[in-house]
């Protein structure tokens, strides 16, 4: 019974990396298809990517609107996240089910809503358009995280502040928002990952400047290519860079 | 909190009723003629090819809801009472971490693994189990997979924390009790999880119906699922009104799943 458990969860590991590992293999093939037999180990494949006028401006895309459209989803999850936590008005559960609602529907019809709105009010697509999107998804993911860490600890250091004369903008700088270092660090984290490689919406809310997963996707139309997965091979390294960082700076120094 | 308002009003509210007023509209040639005309309605569950779309979705999620909440079960369960304590942090980065491959890269690597001349096909051939070539790439089989690899990571996640919440007196009072191992499972840590594994499942349900990516990249275009049909009615036919409008049935199915399962539901507390 207990071999059985462990040999389970060999197989849920390999289930889990399989893909992975072929892609990260096969992008050292020394060959133009990404399958077996294994030609040879080459970087030639990374070369070419690295130096890809297109790709390399798609990624710096991605990464500004990740970044920007972050800090905006944080600073009002977290404004929001605080009031509500403090104030128990009628509205107040209302209030937290729209907030939350945009997590529970497909992003699929966030980015047409966007697209039929933006359409309307004749506003160009651009980057811009994305991040508005990006914020839409993220805000409930930062609300939450935020929300659930806000404790009675927190309220006493707030009066204690107001107390001492300091203003509401300096209670929430220098108070509320040190104390939630740790949270807000992992809902600023997560949200830079969820936006990063998010496609539908950077998919229909933009036309010339494509973020990095649409780039990707272009390339997919020309069939398999070792040089798609040296990109999906360099993307898994930032993300999974992101997130151990995440896991050693923020959660170690949680607990 | 007001600002947060006016952002999910202006960009989540407004264009959701954007796209009603859309919905209810129709073309006449390449024009869109506002009015209110449920046409687009009917079709959506008249013509063949919309049911189909839609009937191909629902079938898809919940074998793959279904699937993925039975394999991530045990292999959440292992991590949190067979793991060490101290190695289970790891455990369950390891378990989650390909979640952070690019999403569509994450698709197109399934491609390589399960093609023709893909991994699982060398494999098989070379041990002989097999003579000719699966055909599993570009197929609902394959669809299925991809999404079942990408849930079963999340729900190992989302049930790992309701496990771990368990006071482990409970499962010491049933054994006690006379409970045998089956037992303590079914009438103590099955129920007392249940609200968490039902917030993943429906977590699970909304991203899996709503996905274009994965069904286009490893499903192949045999078989359409609704987002598919929605992208193909903007893209290649321009027909806006139309793609509304399933997209607002596509938020119906969503909305009644929730109502469903909204016993259960804690979405504040994911």
């Amino acid at each position: 019974m207990r071999a059985l458990g462990w040999l389970y969860m060999a197989l849920a590991y390999v289930f889990i990396f399989l893909p992975v590992a072929v892609l990260v293999a096969f992008s050292f093939q020394d060959g133009r298809l990404p399958v077996p037999p294994f030609q040879g180990f080459s970087l030639r494949w990374y070369e070419k990517v690295l130096g890809d006028r297109d790709l390399m401006e798609a990624l710096g895309n991605s990464l500004l609107v990740a970044v920007v459209s972050s800090v905006i989803a944080l600073v009002l999850g977290f404004l929001a996240a605080h009031a509500l936590a403090r104030v128990r008005l009628p509205g107040s559960v209302l209030m937290r089910g729209v907030l939350i609602a945009p997590m529970t529907v497909s992003y699929l019809i966030i980015a047409l809503g966007l697209l039929t709105m933006f359409g309307a009010a004749g506003v160009k697509l651009s980057l811009w358009t994305v991040g508005a999107g990006h914020v839409v998804i993220n805000l409930p993911l930062c609300f939450a995280i935020c929300f659930a860490a806000m404790g009675d600890q927190q309220r006493s250091a707030e009066r204690a502040a107001r107390d001492l004369g300091a203003a509401e903008w300096q209670v929430l700088l220098h108070v509320s928002a040190p104390m939630l270092a740790a949270p807000l660090a992992a809902a600023f984290f997560l949200s830079v990952t969820f936006s990063w490689d998010e496609f539908i919406i950077a998919f229909l809310l933009t036309r010339f400047d494509v973020t990095l997963p649409v780039e990707i996707w272009s390339m997919l139309r020309s069939g398999l290519s070792p040089a798609t997965n040296a990109v999906g091979s360099l993307v898994f390294l930032v993300s999974v860079t992101l997130v151990v960082a995440l896991e050693l700076l923020v959660f170690r120094r949680a607990k | 909190m007001t600002p947060a308002l006016v952002w999910t009003g202006a960009f989540f509210v407004l264009p959701f009723a954007a796209m009603v007023v859309l919905s209810l509209a129709h073309m006449e040639g390449r024009a869109v003629v506002y009015g209110v005309d449920a046409g687009n309605y009917v079709r959506a569950f008249t013509d063949w090819t919309m049911v189909k779309a839609l009937l191909n979705s629902l079938e898809i999620t919940v074998i793959v809801t279904v699937v993925s909440v039975v394999l991530a079960y045990p292999l959440a369960a292992i991590i949190a009472f067979r793991v060490p304590v101290r190695w289970q942090r790891l455990a369950l980065l390891m378990a989650v971490l390909p979640f952070w491959t690019s999403y569509v890269v994450r698709s197109y690597s399934w491609l390589l693994v399960l093609g023709q001349n893909g991994v699982v096909n060398r494999a098989l051939l070379g041990l002989g189990v097999i003579a000719e070539p699966l055909e599993i790439a570009s197929t609902r089989m394959a669809t299925v997979i991809g999404f079942v690899h990408f849930f079963v990571m999340l729900l190992t996640l989302t049930i790992y924390a309701n496990l771990i919440q368990l006071s482990p007196n409970y499962m010491r009072a049933a054994q006690d009790l006379g409970a045998s191992k089956w037992q303590t499972f079914r009438h103590v840590v099955l129920p007392l999880t249940l609200p968490g594994v039902v917030t993943g499942a429906f977590l699970t349900f909304v991203l899996c119906i709503g996905d274009y990516i994965t069904p286009q990249i490893l499903g192949g275009n045999t078989e359409l699922t609704l987002p598919q049909l929605i992208m193909l009615q903007m893209g290649r036919s321009g027909n806006f009104p139309l793609a509304s409008a399933l997209s607002v049935v596509l938020m119906g199915v969503v909305t009644l799943a929730y109502f469903l399962s909204a016993k259960w539901l804690r979405l504040d507390r994911v």
